[in-house]
């Protein structure tokens, strides 16, 4: 992906762009049905440019659509260990060599005393990891998005249950697919351009 | 049909619902969504002006003291020798405790998997916020050159041309408090992101804008959940450990020292206890007003007040417990200092405060072993605020009654606060509220896509009406509701 995303920005800002179609969405009664349709095109129709859009993190939908197991803990690990070793290294390097002054007869460096800082400055690091690493994931800020161009994308953040296929799908098709949306339960399904 | 029978420990297993409603409101998710924004879409309400004018009026007051002891300098304090920490210190720990129910109800009730947090998380990790604010601003403002505060991190200057002493344990707490600061803004702003969508999606014109802006444009994508829930789940994980060992810390900054009084090792788990005790006090404070004011009783229940009753009974007793066993090491060390320190704590002439903490902390909280009382909204208000009355008092015990009699008699002294003293922590009440007051108007005071999990998680949500007036009623029934 490019730094900057030329083409959303000139979405956001110029009402002329010209539009091509980008996926279907379809709109479910509830979480269950939305499950079942998931499960149904996902596993037995073999589609795999899925997504949902929900109001609350519906159980099972990972499962159901295809999405793999958030790599998150990865990340956080990694940069809560530099924290660690940041606490370390900033205790010892200026008691021991910056700034060597003995006080109460205390050692320079000691791991006893430097435990508090070690976990806090863990916690601290592990924590930025945790939220900034959520947002690279996700790709967050992102302030338009194709799906936002769906008549009841706001339903989305409220009781709506929506299921997302992308155009970039090898078994899409704007006809087909829609249908089979219908077919699974969709109150609606339209198709959405970009 | 069946006869159903329910004990009061099913209604969380079978029925998030019948935790949330009372049987009187339906709570579909466009009814929470529309209970829950609507308080933050209607023309401001003129209770709310008034309040809010009270609570800047206080909070300017609290920055003139602020900027008249800058001017001044610290003498403006009735801190003297012997007693050089007084109602600063108590004031930031009173108000560091208050913020540690925040992060229990988020985080420990989280990975408790304890569904009832949902309703109160959000209002008390803002008040965990506010509280760290008003906390942060004592030791910033003790050190007397407040523009010099950053020497207290470390940063390479070279007009001081030192770095900080990591053997103290004061400058842990810097590293304790200003963790725990960020981690509970990034905690509470995390939980915030998919409620800020919905109020974007409900706002039109600049409003719409701005908390489009704010929500980084969520769309509730199931690839997002995904890595969301997965954030959140860590940063319970993360937080779990961090607000047991913030107030650890901060009593390390008594305990490490050597002095009778100060130098125990009761002092971590004492110092977690009181504060979790404090926080939910001052949550119950605040949330029998709004949930009253804003017409939540469907969502924050009369068993979430019970719920937070039981917790103040367990730790009020484990800070009971707490008293009693640093006078029995008094006397059982054979320490002459330590009995003496102990002695002067009770019967001293601080006695007054000594009592008034032993009748608000011990005393209080043991009513709620009665099932009528802990469910009885106008006493448990009292008790919170006599709860709030008497932490505060015990951080002045701890701190002020040990230093006013040290090892020379030559030098003891009582300790008297000054009027700038007083108007300072009045004042951080009116910072505190002003915030929160900010905090009701302009963002959801519920959580609602926690609260609709916990709908969704509700298996019995399609039954009959009849059927569900019937577990109402039972719930009604076995909870003896007394509003």
């Amino acid at each position: 992906m490019a730094l900057v995303d030329v083409k959303s920005l000139r979405q956001i800002f110029d009402p002329n762009t010209p539009k091509e179609l980008w996926g279907v969405v379809a709109e479910f009664e509830n979480e269950h049905a939305l499950l079942k349709a998931g499960e149904a095109i996902h596993h037995q129709h073999g589609y795999t440019k899925l997504d949902a859009l929900t109001p609350f993190p519906v159980h099972g939908i990972e499962a159901a659509i295809g999405i793999p197991r958030s790599i998150l803990g990865y990340i956080v690990i990694c940069i809560g260990l530099a924290g660690t070793m940041s606490a370390i290294l900033l205790q010892w390097w200026t008691g021991e060599i910056g700034y060597p002054l003995v006080i109460a007869g205390k050692p320079l460096f000691a791991f006893e005393f430097a435990m508090p800082i070690i976990f806090e400055l863990t916690v601290l690091f592990a924590a930025f990891a945790c939220v900034f690493g959520m947002f690279a994931l996700n790709g967050l800020p992102m302030f338009y998005h194709p799906t936002s161009n769906f008549s009841r994308v706001a339903r989305a953040t409220d009781d709506g249950f929506l299921l997302v296929v992308e155009k970039s799908d090898p078994k899409f098709s704007a006809v087909e697919t829609r249908q089979l949306l219908m077919s699974l339960g969709a109150t609606s399904a339209e198709v959405v351009e970009d | 049909m069946a006869d159903l029978t329910l004990t009061n420990s099913d209604l969380d297993a079978i029925s998030p619902r019948l935790v949330l409603d009372k049987g009187k409101r339906p709570t579909g998710y466009k009814e929470v969504t529309e209970d829950v924004i609507s308080i933050i879409e209607v023309k401001t309400p003129k209770a709310w002006w008034l309040a809010f004018s009270i609570s800047f009026l206080v909070m300017c007051m609290l920055f003139s003291m602020l900027a008249y002891q800058v001017m001044t300098g610290v003498g403006v304090w009735g801190n003297n020798s012997p007693v050089g920490w007084a109602w600063d210190i108590t004031n930031f720990v009173f108000w560091i405790g208050i913020g540690h129910a925040g992060t229990l109800i988020s985080a420990i009730l989280f990975l408790f998997r304890q569904k009832w947090r949902t309703s109160i998380n959000r209002a008390a990790e803002a008040m965990t916020l506010f509280a760290v604010a008003c906390a942060g601003i004592y030791p910033v403002f003790h050190v007397g050159r407040v523009w010099r505060a950053y020497w207290l991190f470390p940063i390479p200057n070279t007009d001081l041309n030192m770095w900080q002493n990591f053997r103290s344990p004061l400058l842990w707490d810097v590293f304790a408090i200003s963790t725990y600061g960020t981690v509970s803004a990034l905690f509470w702003y995390v939980g915030l992101i998919p409620d800020l969508a919905t109020v974007r999606d409900r706002a039109t014109g600049l409003r719409a804008k701005i908390y489009g802006f704010l929500c980084l444009g969520w769309r509730g994508s199931a690839v997002h959940w995904n890595n969301y829930e997965m954030a959140y789940l860590l940063l319970a994980g993360l937080s779990t450990p961090l607000v047991l060992s913030v107030h650890t810390i901060v009593s390390f900054d008594f305990a490490v020292s050597v002095l009778p009084g100060w130098h125990t090792t009761i002092f971590p788990p004492y110092f977690v206890a009181g504060a979790v005790f404090s926080g939910f006090a001052m949550v119950m404070t605040l949330l029998v007003i709004f949930r009253k004011w804003f017409q939540l009783e469907h969502l924050v229940t009369i068993k979430h007040l019970e719920n937070m009753n039981k917790i103040m009974l367990v730790t009020g007793t484990v800070v009971g417990y707490a008293y009693g066993t640093e006078f029995f090491i008094a006397w059982y060390s054979g320490n002459p200092y330590e009995l003496f320190a102990f002695k002067n704590r009770a019967f001293g002439p601080y006695w007054w405060a000594y009592w008034s903490m032993i009748s608000c902390n011990v005393i209080s909280p043991q009513f709620f072993w009665s099932k009528k009382l802990r469910t009885n909204i106008p006493f448990m208000f009292v008790i919170s605020i006599f709860i709030n009355i008497g932490m505060w008092f015990e951080r002045f015990v701890i701190i002020v009654t040990s230093l006013h009699r040290d090892f020379l008699p030559s030098s003891w002294g009582y300790f008297r606060p000054t009027y700038v003293d007083i108007l300072t922590f009045v004042g951080t009440f009116g910072l505190f509220m002003t915030l929160f007051l900010l905090f009701v108007r302009f963002v959801p005071i519920i959580a609602i896509s926690e609260i609709k999990g916990v709908i969704a998680g509700d298996k019995h949500r399609n039954l009959p009406e009849h059927v569900e007036a019937q577990m109402a009623a039972k719930r009604d029934e076995i909870m003896k509701v007394r509003v």
